[in-house]
């Protein structure tokens, strides 16, 4: 670079190591308070070392629930989430890239059409259209449901257009050899196309997953039975009581829970994540 | 841009499509075209008949002081978190740009909150700065400020503002960083070579340079604060104290749900969806002449 001075990376050392202690606080400090008793907890003086009752706490968020306003443990939900998550996740990619392939590899009529009926749904978020979603649902029997909880949220133009954009980059080299050697559209794309996909697919199962994983308002409305909700949302529900009430250090182990999955694919996944992110907002 | 070898399939295109297009026509097309007509109708107290009303909802909603109130807070909200986590994000990353040893270490520690659930970030924040429970609250209050985000507005508002930042300084952060590893060295060297210091290199080259992602953050940011922050404000004030945090989205969910009034309900999002589709149209705009460059 230009001039080096140590003075001026001392400078950046501190300036990013402060930022970091600053994004950590919230978490430790939930982490902290998730290894007190409530009794200590609710005191107001939450020391600034975790304490001895660790495991009893998230043992009991996990496999018992609490003990006055929580109805279902923690397990459960974690696991309505993962099911919501990779749901969501799978079901775009599957759509999104049979359309992407349709839209790039064939002529037919109406095409243009198809392409921008997808497009135009990036400019609607659910939260424009929430009620009549919701509507729709409850008619078709989906409240309360995996399947409610999952399609809703699948349809949307990113996937198609990442696919699209991958497409475009292969080679018709590729699709002239596979004809030659007699495959059929199905076979190239099962034996050409999706292997060579494969990177794509995973970026975009990295993204997809979070953002499922994090929904709020959709999960919030549909489920009404405890046994369906997502664990964001059950952390909402467990302190949605007169304070002096909420089991904090139960609920303060449970975003712990809930923040695990998601923060462990972007640092274990990264490189992935950070093409799929930058790719999906193009 | 088309390709120029392609199948011929006379039903295979229309099967492959066939998922997608049921899922965006059910889920998309139809309820938005629903809230689009209920916002022409008033549902009678039972919700048993509505009828036709024209733009009385429209009339009604812009007459409503409450709106232009919570367009107000909107407008703080959103203005005050897209320059806060602009800023922040700009700040660290032009010092994650200075080829350091860990580097790489430094962005994961940076970029991991992008992860947390919005409503998560908020109960995070909630907790510390509770004004009985909280770590951070608790000296403010000894030092005789009265601090209680769940009676004063005002405290609402710096609490869901700086839960929202948290969480989206690690987005901005990470186009930032791309954005400045794209500048050339050579352009930074010339400046050097005229006698330009750090700041004033800065702020005349890599600044101007950096404005194509600037912009299009400004727009993604924007859209974050409309529609994602809604688990941040319903998980750490509901749109409270007295509605001091009730942003547009979220008047949308309470008036249809609390209050019921979905005709007014409709007409809110009818409004959002304009307001969307004009940032969506103006982040293409942009796009598209960032291609003919």
């Amino acid at each position: 670079m230009v001039e080096h001075r140590p003075l001026r990376d001392l400078v950046a050392y501190a300036v990013l190591s402060l930022g970091i202690l600053i994004f950590a606080f919230p978490v430790y400090v939930a982490f902290v308070a998730s290894t007190y008793d409530a009794a200590t907890v609710v005191s107001g003086n939450l020391p600034l070392v975790p304490g001895g009752r660790m495991l009893e706490n998230y043992y009991r968020a996990v496999f018992v629930g609490g003990s006055r306003f929580m109805n279902e443990p923690v397990g459960v939900l974690l696991l309505n989430s993962f099911v919501t998550a990779i749901g969501i996740a799978v079901g775009k990619i599957f759509i999104s890239i049979l359309s992407a392939f349709a839209i790039v590899y064939f002529r037919f009529p109406f095409r243009k059409t198809a392409f921008w009926i997808i497009f135009i749904t990036l400019m609607l978020p659910v939260e424009v259209r929430i009620y009549p979603t919701y509507k729709i649902v409850a008619d078709l029997r989906m409240l309360d449901t995996y399947a409610g909880l999952i399609l809703p949220l699948i349809a949307s133009a990113t996937g198609t257009l990442l696919f699209r954009q991958f497409f475009m980059t292969v080679p018709d080299e590729l699709l002239e050899a596979s004809r030659i050697d007699g495959a059929g559209p199905l076979r190239f794309f099962w034996d050409t196309l999706l292997p060579l996909s494969m990177t794509t697919v995973a970026a975009l199962f990295v993204i997809q997953f979070i953002y499922g994983w994090n929904q709020y308002l959709w999960p919030l409305l549909i489920t009404t039975k405890d046994s369906m909700q997502t664990i964001v949302i059950g952390i909402k529900k467990m302190l949605t009581t007169t304070d002096e009430l909420a089991e904090w250090q139960l609920a303060m182990a449970t975003a712990v829970l809930a923040m695990l999955p998601p923060v462990a694919v972007v640092v274990f996944m990264q490189r992935l994540f950070v093409k799929g992110l930058v790719e999906t907002e193009k | 841009m088309e390709k120029s070898v392609v199948f011929n399939g006379k039903l295979l295109p229309y099967l492959l499509l066939a998922p997608q297009l049921a899922i965006t026509l059910i889920f998309f097309y139809w309820p938005a075209s629903q809230a689009i007509w209920q916002s022409f109708l008033r549902e009678d107290a039972f919700g048993l008949n509505s009828e036709f009303v024209g733009l009385e909802n429209y009339q009604a909603l812009f007459a409503q002081p409450e709106y232009y109130t919570a367009i107000g807070i909107t407008v703080v909200f959103s203005s005050l978190v897209t320059v806060l986590s602009l800023g922040v994000a700009l700040l660290f990353a032009t010092q994650a740009d200075k080829n350091l040893k860990g580097g790489s270490v430094y962005k994961t520690l940076m970029i991991w909150p992008y992860a947390v659930a919005p409503a998560i970030a908020g109960v995070l924040w909630f907790f510390i700065f509770h004004p009985t429970l909280g770590t951070l609250a608790r000296p403010l209050r000894a030092m005789g400020f009265d601090w209680n985000p769940m009676l004063n507005g005002t405290h609402a508002m710096i609490l869901v503002v700086m839960a929202a930042v948290w969480k989206q300084v690690a987005y901005n952060f990470l186009f930032f960083l791309a954005g400045l590893q794209a500048i050339p060295k050579s352009v930074i060297e010339a400046g050097a070579i005229d006698g330009a210091g750090p700041l004033r290199r800065f702020w005349t080259i890599i600044f101007p340079l950096l404005s194509p992602t600037t912009f299009f953050l400004l727009v993604v940011n924007i859209v974050y604060v409309f529609f994602e922050t809604f688990g941040i404000i319903d998980a750490v004030t509901s749109g409270g104290p007295a509605g001091s945090t009730t942003t547009m989205v979220y008047k949308v969910f309470a008036d249809g749900r609390l209050g019921g009034d979905l005709g007014g309900s409709a007409a809110q999002s009818v409004v959002l969806m304009v307001i969307v589709i004009a940032l969506t149209a103006i982040q293409f705009r942009y796009v598209e002449r960032k291609v003919q460059y």
